[in-house]
């Protein structure tokens, strides 16, 4: 054997032509420096006064002092930063911190945006980020069964339908046996979904997102009947416990990150727990790799004595039981009745949750982050008032969809047998 | 270990793959197993190696009967196959691809990876293989990949190694480190089944040699030196065949084809050729030779239009024709034959006929305004079919149903039955059988001695020297050699495959 490496068709890669980079560096600097504009003359001209952020609610026993900014100076610095940015991006040596400056931007005219909309005013920022947690819940477990079912190479479009399975059964049994049996039946209901997709696409090879699309339809009819035919006659049938808060002592103290992340419901607590044993099971163990290597290379794993078909079914089926537990997150742990179609789409953001996340459960959660910063920015701003439509704010979360999922992401790889029945020879 | 194949028959529905067939396989031997693309190598070994369930027949490992219920059976007792396309997951490291299966692991099945990179350089050590056990194996080239498939088939303990079509993807220079592992396996003490189609190689590695046929064991040479390669070939195709394909008896006319400074980006954006300059000329063949992916489908789309260039030129007779559409350029007389038949060459689900109008179903002479002259189109089609030695029953049959030899004749049949004057071929007789192989590569001499100007792109050397006139090798989106078709040698070109060539570059 002679020692040299050998030369082949190496994939060249970081030997891409200049002209994209410079291209996509370009269209990056635009854009800041537009939102620079914005920030200067929508948000910084048009504040006045302070802008009050609250930190701490009147009884926590270490409070910290309001932050107070004022409103216009701090805008015309945003602005100031924007335009640096974009400016930067047409200089030599801007072009390796495209994305970063992207995502820096963006941050910063949200917060331009916020102080504008506070501005003479006061705001709860504890009580935004506490709302942002609340609402990354059904997203992330969403985007968790994602992760999970894809990761084998199984598309999963039924999230959406599992959700709302869960909030449906949830509901009924929770009326019916109390709020732990309510969750038992969600999480069982989820992972019977999850079952029969996987029936009809790894067994049947029925067309992954058709038979996605065919579950979400039979769940939303059937829950909808119901719930509109049935609950309207018998209400104590859809009347379930909803479960409270738990402190954990001491860390529940903690200035804006306790009322974050600890005061809150057994959702809050499941979904940060399932996302780190889902990283471990995925990335640490035999399982995972055998699962993983099922998403990317089926022949391959089958050749080395894996079964395709039985690690599809169990990641698909234990994948519809995180989204029924997630579902169960829409009436047990936050209104405790169910209305028709109540998930809302909220299946289809987690989705786009998994895929910004790159198909990693803890990227999955920080992007549902985002998403449940975007849907509870529109909620509190409601209630400040702003010239802005109460409608288009409605909007915020599906254009931080639409923004992240086509703009920040860039290309993100999915698991290579993703979508593809595997036929066994 | 000894293995003994008897009487083995696998059948699908009523198509015998593999049939009756005898086999001694010895512990510290090579057996060759030499036989035609679709004569039931693959089947034959699948069946060995437990992908598949032998219809009849029965496996012995040391005199005992043995049957596998599936892969990990057969891994068990000790038969590890290396597929002709590796079983390998580009995203996973080498180590995680090695241990695979039969993963090391601690408390709550925690993968140990610590272990697995350990014992994956142990292997490299007993054998010499100098694989780093953390990179990717997207990372890696084809030779290293293959050398980490080894590695995977004595992670597992194989006694038995079956090397399918192994040398396809390598460069020459490859085969030779290859050819050392194989043997330093074999002293070792293990048993080794190669499959291969190509003469040279067979005789060159193999003990003994077996050569199938149909599904049959068709000959036995119990040593390579009792049978020359004439007789091999004539036991693997059935007849006498002669490779020899007439060289070019006028010299090549006017520059037809001009391409200056090309570069083409890839769907990633990046370079997949880098800054080509060539020319053709009518009455020539010219030959691109390179191992797969250093370009050469990128380089043969921006010539057929089908993608955007980056940067350069490319003119035809003098015209400059580098933002031509496909049609524009099929219309100059361009005809190309591309590198995947069932997924660019035809549509595999439409007839014959169909598919050989797929060119010109506009022209006047196919369709009258929007309405389909059928008639025309089928009595085209079947002169074409009886022109081109395509076998089938009906013009009106579907494509999927011919066999991989007549799709490509249809193919060939579509791009040439009609005047023109450039010819592009990639991979042309990828996969085809040996008769087919005789009948595509005269039909390409043919076009260049009526004056066309032919450019082929292939990854068989051997193609390559049969048919050019001039060798162009392409490495890395450059073209880094250029040869006399006449006087070429193997070995040089297999040097420039490489990137080693020290020569003037073209």
């Amino acid at each position: 054997m002679t020692s040299t490496p050998i030369s082949g068709p190496v994939a060249q890669k970081g030997k891409k032509l200049d002209t994209t980079k410079v291209r996509q560096a370009h269209v990056t600097g635009w854009i800041l420096l537009g939102l620079a504009v914005l920030a200067a003359v929508v948000f910084g001209a048009g504040s006045e006064g302070t802008a009050t952020f609250r930190l701490s609610r009147p009884n926590d026993p270490w409070a910290l002092p309001d932050l107070l900014i004022p409103a216009a100076a701090f805008n015309y610095l945003v602005a100031a930063v924007l335009a640096f940015l974009g400016v930067r991006q047409f200089l030599r040596g801007g072009l390796r911190w495209t994305s970063l400056s992207l995502g820096l931007g963006m941050a910063l005219a949200v917060a331009a945006f916020l102080v504008w909309a506070t501005a003479g005013k006061g705001f709860s920022l504890t009580g935004m980020l506490q709302a942002t947690v609340v609402a990354a819940v059904p997203i992330t477990l969403g985007g968790l069964a994602g992760v999970l079912s894809e990761r084998v190479g199984v598309v999963n479009i039924a999230i959406e339908g599992m959700l709302l399975a869960g909030a449906f059964t949830g509901a009924l049994l929770g009326s019916l046996v109390g709020g732990i049996g309510g969750l038992v039946a969600a999480v069982v209901i989820g992972g019977m979904f999850g079952f029969i997709l996987a029936a009809l696409v790894v067994t049947y090879r029925v067309d992954q997102i058709i038979a996605g699309v065919v579950i979400n339809l039979f769940v939303l009819g059937v829950t909808s009947y119901v719930s509109s035919q049935v609950y309207s006659e018998h209400r104590f049938l859809n009347n379930a416990p909803i479960f409270s808060p738990i402190r954990i002592p001491v860390l529940a103290d903690l200035p804006v990150l306790g009322p974050m992340l600890f005061q809150q419901n057994l959702f809050v607590y499941g979904a940060i727990v399932m996302v780190a044993v889902a990283t471990y099971y995925l990335f640490h163990t035999r399982m995972g790799l055998r699962a993983r290597s099922v998403g990317e290379h089926p022949r391959a794993a089958d050749t080395l004595g894996i079964n395709v078909y039985r690690t599809r079914y169990i990641n698909v089926t234990v994948a519809g039981m995180v989204a029924g537990f997630g579902g169960a997150w829409f009436t047990l742990g936050s209104v405790g009745r169910f209305d028709e179609n109540m998930t809302n789409g909220l299946g289809y953001i987690g989705l786009a949750a998994m895929i910004f996340g790159r198909w990693h459960p803890v990227g999955a959660l920080m992007a549902a982050l985002i998403f449940g910063f975007a849907n509870s920015l529109q909620q509190k701003l409601a209630l400040l008032n702003t010239p802005i439509p109460s409608e288009f704010l409605a909007m915020a979360p599906y254009i931080a969809t639409i923004v992240l999922v086509a703009g920040v992401v860039g290309r993100a790889r999915a698991p290579a047998a993703d979508g593809e029945a595997y036929v066994k020879e | 270990m000894n293995v003994e194949l008897r009487g083995i028959t696998k059948r699908f529905g009523s198509f015998t793959a593999v049939n009756n067939v005898n086999l001694q396989i010895r512990a510290g031997e090579v057996l060759g197993l030499l036989g035609e693309n679709g004569a039931g190598k693959s089947t034959l070994m699948n069946v060995l190696c437990g992908l598949y369930a032998a219809t009849e027949g029965q496996i012995l490992i040391d005199g005992n009967p043995v049957s596998f219920a599936g892969p990990g059976e057969a891994i068990r007792a000790g038969i590890g196959m290396v597929h002709q396309h590796f079983m390998l997951i580009p995203v996973f490291t080498v180590a995680e691809n090695v241990v695979l299966g039969v993963e090391p692991t601690g408390p709550l099945d925690h993968l140990d990876l610590v272990q697995a990179r350990a014992q994956v350089r142990e292997i490299n050590d007993a054998y010499g293989l100098e694989v780093d056990p953390d990179a990717l194996i997207e990372t890696l080239p084809v030779g290293v990949q293959q050398r980490v498939e080894i590695i995977k088939v004595l992670f597992r303990s194989a006694d038995l190694v079956i090397f399918d079509e192994p040398t396809a993807v390598l460069t020459p220079q490859e085969v030779v480190e290859f050819f050392a592992i194989v043997r330093s396996l074999r002293d070792s003490g293990k048993a080794i089944v190669f499959i291969t189609h190509k003469l040279g190689e067979i005789r060159e590695i193999s003990d003994h040699i077996a050569v199938l046929r149909r599904g049959e064991i068709v000959g036995h040479a119990d040593h390579p030196d009792a049978i020359s390669e004439a007789d091999l070939a004539e036991l693997m195709v059935g007849r006498p065949v002669s490779f020899d394909v007439k060289r070019n008896p006028n010299p090549p006319g006017e520059p037809l084809l001009e391409v200056a400074d090309l570069t083409v980006l890839n769907n990633n954006d990046d370079v997949a050729v880098d800054d080509i300059s060539l020319m053709v000329r009518s009455g020539e063949i010219v030959g691109i030779a390179g191992v797969q992916g250093n370009g050469q489908s990128a380089l043969v789309e921006a010539l057929t239009g089908l993608t955007r260039v980056a940067g350069g030129t490319v003119s035809f007779k003098g015209k400059d024709i580098t933002r031509a559409s496909a049609r524009e350029r099929h219309r100059m007389g361009f005809a190309h034959i591309p590198e995947d038949r069932q997924r660019t060459g035809l549509i595999p689900a439409f007839s014959i006929a169909e598919n050989m109008v797929l060119d010109s179903y506009y022209d006047d002479r196919f369709s009258t305004g929007p309405t389909m002259r059928w008639d025309v189109v089928n009595k085209a089609a079947a002169h074409a079919v009886v022109d081109f030695d395509v076998r089938t029953t009906s013009v009106f049959d579907a494509v999927s149903t011919l066999s991989g030899g007549n799709q490509q004749k249809v193919i060939v049949a579509r791009e040439m039955f009609r005047d023109t004057e450039f010819l592009i071929a990639s991979q042309p007789t990828r996969g085809l059988d040996v008769g087919s192989i005789e009948y595509i590569h005269s039909r390409i001499a043919q076009a260049r001695d009526e004056g066309d100007g032919v450019l082929i792109v292939s990854s068989e050397l051997d193609e390559i020297l049969a048919l050019s006139d001039r060798i162009l090798v392409m490495f890395k989106g450059r073209i880094v050699a250029e040869f006399d078709g006449a006087t070429a040698d193997k070995a040089t070109i297999g040097l420039a495959m490489a990137g080693r060539y020290e020569g003037a570059a073209a």
